[in-house]
């Protein structure tokens, strides 16, 4: 139902990020949803669709990585995938659990093409953090 | 070129929301937010709970809907400082319209700060809104399996009030079960069985809140 919102924040973000960078257009954008975030892939992509017309993204595709749900016990430290959203240890049946994974949402990278001017040749990976 | 971002998609809310943390913890307000359903009586908890503690702690409210003016209006007859935010389409209230909110309070004042979100089980555990604690509330009438279908909303939250007990003989609402399942997705959820219309379990959340107040005033304000 947020996806929306997440999307325009996603384009908000890409777009300052590739005019420090001085790219002309962005191409793909790589996303990482956890799945117990219930952002829906579907959804994320038509918000996509509809709200990057007119923007530096209009030309870009979006690619989501799903992260499926583990979680580490506590208690036994081994990690599992909760079966059902219950989230006891499968193997001890303790309820003390950490999430290690499927709670993101995070953009991962995104790629561009450079302005004519001022380009450096090649392919270049620039980290931000 | 490939450029790796590697950040929060929602990292601007985060930092709004750590600014309005910073602000109301100076402050020593302690700050619930209400997460439910429409319909599961936020509202009507809201009233009873302002009628028990407005005499004990000055109390603020953040309204949120996607439209109207109703509730507020119901709440601003109980005497306690209420602003409004209509979010017209939104289906969850962030950390900026809380932030414009914070402006039109008197913070100087408070102690207590509610901020009822928009009625949505989903959306609304996504957005930190600077919060101390989120209250998810879940009524008997929307059946036993509401936990486990929207579990991302009673992860995220401290306390879990179940609400209209009053019509559990009316209804297969297995209260057991569901304060069951609750402990499997999150073990140390502070559960309250309530009814806000008959004042059913009302004084355990109560004394609960006055808990919370008494612990932000010990950490924040220095005497």
């Amino acid at each position: 139902m947020h996806e929306t919102a997440l999307i325009a924040e996603v384009l908000k973000t890409v777009r300052q990020s590739a005019l420090e960078k001085n790219l002309s257009k962005v191409t793909k954008i790589k996303l990482a949803i956890g799945k117990l975030s219930m952002a829906l892939p579907e959804a994320l992509i038509f918000a996509f669709q509809v709200l990057k017309k007119g923007t530096i993204c209009e030309e870009a595709e979006l690619e989501i990585e799903s992260k499926e749900i583990i979680l580490q016990c506590l208690e036994c430290m081994r990690e599992f995938r909760p079966q059902d959203y219950l989230f006891s240890c499968p193997f001890c049946t303790s309820r003390q659990v950490k999430i290690i994974q499927g709670r993101e949402l995070h953009i991962i990278s995104f790629e561009g093409e450079e302005n004519e001017l001022g380009s450096n040749c090649g392919s270049t990976l620039i980290k931000s953090q | 070129m490939e450029v790796i971002v590697a950040q929060p998609l929602l990292k601007a809310n985060e930092e709004l929301a750590r600014q309005n943390r910073n602000m109301l913890n100076r402050g020593g307000i302690t700050t619930v937010n209400l997460i439910s359903a429409p319909g599961a009586g936020k509202t009507t908890l809201l009233e009873k709970t302002i009628g028990a503690l407005k005499n004990v702690f000055s109390i603020g409210i953040v309204e949120g809907d996607i439209y109207t003016t109703f509730d507020s209006e119901r709440l601003a007859g109980q005497g306690v400082a209420v602003v409004q935010i209509n979010t017209y389409g939104g289906c969850h209230l962030d950390a900026q319209m809380v932030a414009q909110a914070l402006e039109r309070l008197p913070l100087d004042k408070l102690k207590l700060l509610f901020i009822e979100n928009v009625g949505n089980l989903v959306c609304p555990a996504e957005f930190d809104l600077g919060e101390n604690c989120k209250v998810a509330i879940l009524s008997v009438s929307e059946g036993s399996d509401k936990p486990k279908k929207y579990p991302l909303v009673f992860q995220e939250a401290e306390a879990v009030i179940l609400n209209k007990i009053d019509l559990l003989p009316y209804t297969d609402f297995d209260l057991a079960a569901v304060k069951e399942q609750l402990k499997e997705i999150k073990n140390n959820l502070v559960i309250f069985p309530l009814s806000a219309k008959t004042g059913e379990g009302m004084e355990v959340w109560i004394e609960w809140l006055k808990d919370k107040v008494n612990q932000t005033e010990k950490l924040f304000v220095t005497g």
